[in-house]
């Protein structure tokens, strides 16, 4: 068989969607954010969304987001992700607007607007990337650096004497009367890309169905911020991580919802 | 005559949004005016024009709500008072990075910190140099009487779209909270997307069809040349203000040799002084900036090889002044430019304002 027939769209198991730019992108080899791009442009692309779709980038790794989903986007001041969403979709009901953020962004400097818009159900999905570091500066301690991890401003681990707690942000989230959808996941194999992705393509049909915020966490690797090859990055992430963040879904309000008697 | 009421300043503001076909409006409560939103939602002007009200958690999400909304085309607009512009200046400063055009008002009270809910002008050159970090202006109005705040929403929009840019209206809890008679503007419809594209182009987050490349509301960009060029667009926009936009009013200035320069609430101080001032046989006229961004340095160049002397009166420890006297620099002349001012949240009296002119320029 000849290259021409391998490559003939019968043929075909995977293509990259449209919607995923060509643009380099400036992710590190071994993150999970370029996975989790992935997983949006084709969902949108799937779902037939671009024309609605407009998404919230963050001040962190994924500033830049807008270079490779190829989407109408905003870049959002550190932390205001879901209070820009919140004008966009009040004022703009029928669009689906997500926002995508960090742990920095999202549980340190703009945990009262997260707090807030996931309050008022926002009808928005909220991807949050949790890394427990803060990548772009430089790898610095996250709210959600997990005990006696090391980062450049921990340099003996963190210390919950000195630094406080690692903040669950997405245990909080699901407490609140707003959220209808509320997961964890991860995308360090297969298995959990394809999960991770079932769980982003809930959260969008939510949106659609204006539920409220649907908000999906994904637990993932900053394999330069915590200097360590992408393999035993995600090893590390698996051994260290996951006991304290525990993947599933923490609340599903179609699932909870009591059975009715009729 | 149109609609004609007996209305509060703020809560002018608030039924001239509506009335302007405005989209939005999102904010958070601060004294001296709360009743801006308060009026909104006894409003409810969802049910009447469409338009979406929201109060937010801050201030800080207020102005970020305002940027989000913003960058879809829409005309929306936030109110505060001087301590919540301060924690609205980093998404300000955002807002003209990102070239959107939204209407921020601020119903200033005296500080520094939490200072007082009495009116003041102390927040003049946070608004007319910016305010927020970077090389940015807004469009600056500063309104006099309850009819400007009900006539100067209209056209701080008409401003921020034509520009691209961040309008402020700049008044104070005074007028903030008097009541004056007021004719209401008529109704107008708000924009449609179709209609913001005609009007002003597709540069807004509407959802990315196949027609266009996609839309990206930023601020941001790494590359030092690009960023340069930017600012260089930024600046030529600025500098077209100044020679478009100028606006001001002027009151007995045809024979003066002294001239009160004042905006807002000092202004209608000032006015007064003025009639005192000439029952005393004194020369004195009013010179009243409207538009404190662009600073109305034309007029001033005008008038200063004409008259002895200018007195800014200003609610606050003198920061207008500073702009006459570039002005009169640039015009090439070296007039006397001097400044009376009260601080934390009094308003000069008439007479105090006469006593200063007569202490600077007529006592030796």
């Amino acid at each position: 068989m000849d290259v021409k027939e391998i490559i003939k769209p019968e043929n075909q198991v995977y293509g990259k969607t449209e919607l995923l730019t060509d643009n380099v992108m400036h992710y590190c080899p071994g993150c999970t954010h370029g996975v989790v791009h992935k997983l949006m442009a084709e969902l949108i692309d799937e779902m037939g969304l671009q024309e609605k779709a407009i998404g919230v980038a963050p001040v962190g790794c994924a500033v830049f987001a807008y270079n490779y989903i190829d989407i109408d986007w905003q870049e959002a001041a550190h932390g205001r992700a879901p209070a820009v969403a919140t004008g966009i979709v009040r004022i703009n009901p029928e669009k689906f607007v997500f926002t995508y953020q960090g742990d920095g962004d999202l549980a340190s400097i703009g945990a009262a607007e997260i707090i807030h818009a996931c309050n008022r159900g926002e009808n928005i999905l909220v991807v949050f990337i949790n890394n427990g570091i803060y990548g772009m500066t430089g790898g610095q301690m996250a709210p959600t650096t997990i005990e006696r991890m090391v980062t450049s401003t921990t340099p003996c681990g963190r210390d919950t004497e000195l630094n406080g707690y690692p903040l669950k942000m997405t245990d909080l989230v699901a407490q609140l009367p707003g959220t209808s959808y509320v997961t964890r996941q991860s995308a360090q194999s297969a298995p959990a890309v394809r999960k991770c992705k079932r769980a982003l393509k809930k959260g969008i049909k939510n949106v659609l169905d204006k539920k409220g915020t649907s908000f999906v966490e994904v637990v993932s690797t900053c394999n330069s911020g915590w200097k360590m090859t992408p393999v035993k990055a995600n090893e590390w992430m698996e051994e260290n991580m996951f006991p304290f963040y525990p993947l599933g879904d923490m609340k599903d309000s179609e699932k909870d919802k009591p059975v009715s008697n009729n | 005559m149109g609609d004609l009421r007996l209305m509060k300043g703020n809560e002018v503001l608030a039924e001239a949004a509506i009335r302007c076909g405005c989209d939005g409006y999102f904010g958070y409560p601060i004294t001296p005016q709360s009743e801006v939103m308060e009026m909104l939602m006894f409003r409810e002007p969802w049910n009447e024009t469409g338009m979406k009200v929201l109060q937010a958690e801050s201030e800080v999400a207020a102005i970020n709500m305002l940027y989000g909304a913003a960058a879809t085309g829409k005309k929306v607009l936030t109110s505060s008072s001087s301590p919540g512009i301060s924690l609205m200046a980093e998404g300000i400063s955002y807002i003209a990075g990102a070239e959107l055009p939204c209407l921020v008002i601020n119903v200033q009270r005296g500080g520094p910190g939490l200072g007082t809910i009495q009116p003041s002008q102390a927040d003049y050159s946070q608004a007319v140099k910016g305010g927020g970090h970077g090389d940015y202006k807004m469009i600056v109005l500063a309104p006099s009487s309850v009819q400007e705040m009900n006539d100067f929403v209209d056209l701080a929009f008409e401003l921020a779209f034509k520009y691209r840019n961040p309008a402020m209206i700049l008044t104070d809890g005074a007028i903030g909270q008097m009541m004056e008679k007021v004719e209401l503007s008529d109704y107008k419809k708000r924009w449609t997307d179709e209609e913001v594209i005609e009007k002003w182009g597709s540069w807004a987050t509407t959802g990315k069809p196949s027609s266009r490349e996609r839309n990206v509301i930023t601020s941001l960009e790494l590359d030092s040349e690009k960023m340069e060029a930017n600012n260089q667009r930024f600046q030529k926009k600025y500098r077209q203000m100044e020679a478009e936009e100028q606006r001001y009013e002027t009151f007995q200035i045809e024979d003066a040799e002294y001239v009160l320069v004042a905006f807002g609430t000092s202004a209608r101080v000032c006015q007064k002084s003025v009639e005192i001032a000439r029952e005393k046989g004194l020369k004195v006229g009013l010179l009243r900036p409207i538009s404190l961004f662009p600073f109305p340095k034309n007029i001033i160049g005008e008038l200063a090889p004409k008259v002895k002397g200018f007195l800014s009166v200003e609610m606050n420890a003198g920061q207008m002044v500073e702009d006459i006297k570039l002005a009169v620099h640039e015009a090439g002349c070296t007039r006397r430019v001097e400044f009376f001012g009260r601080m934390g949240g009094i308003i000069p009296t008439p007479g105090e304002v006469v006593d200063a002119l007569e202490q600077n320029f007529l006592k030796e």
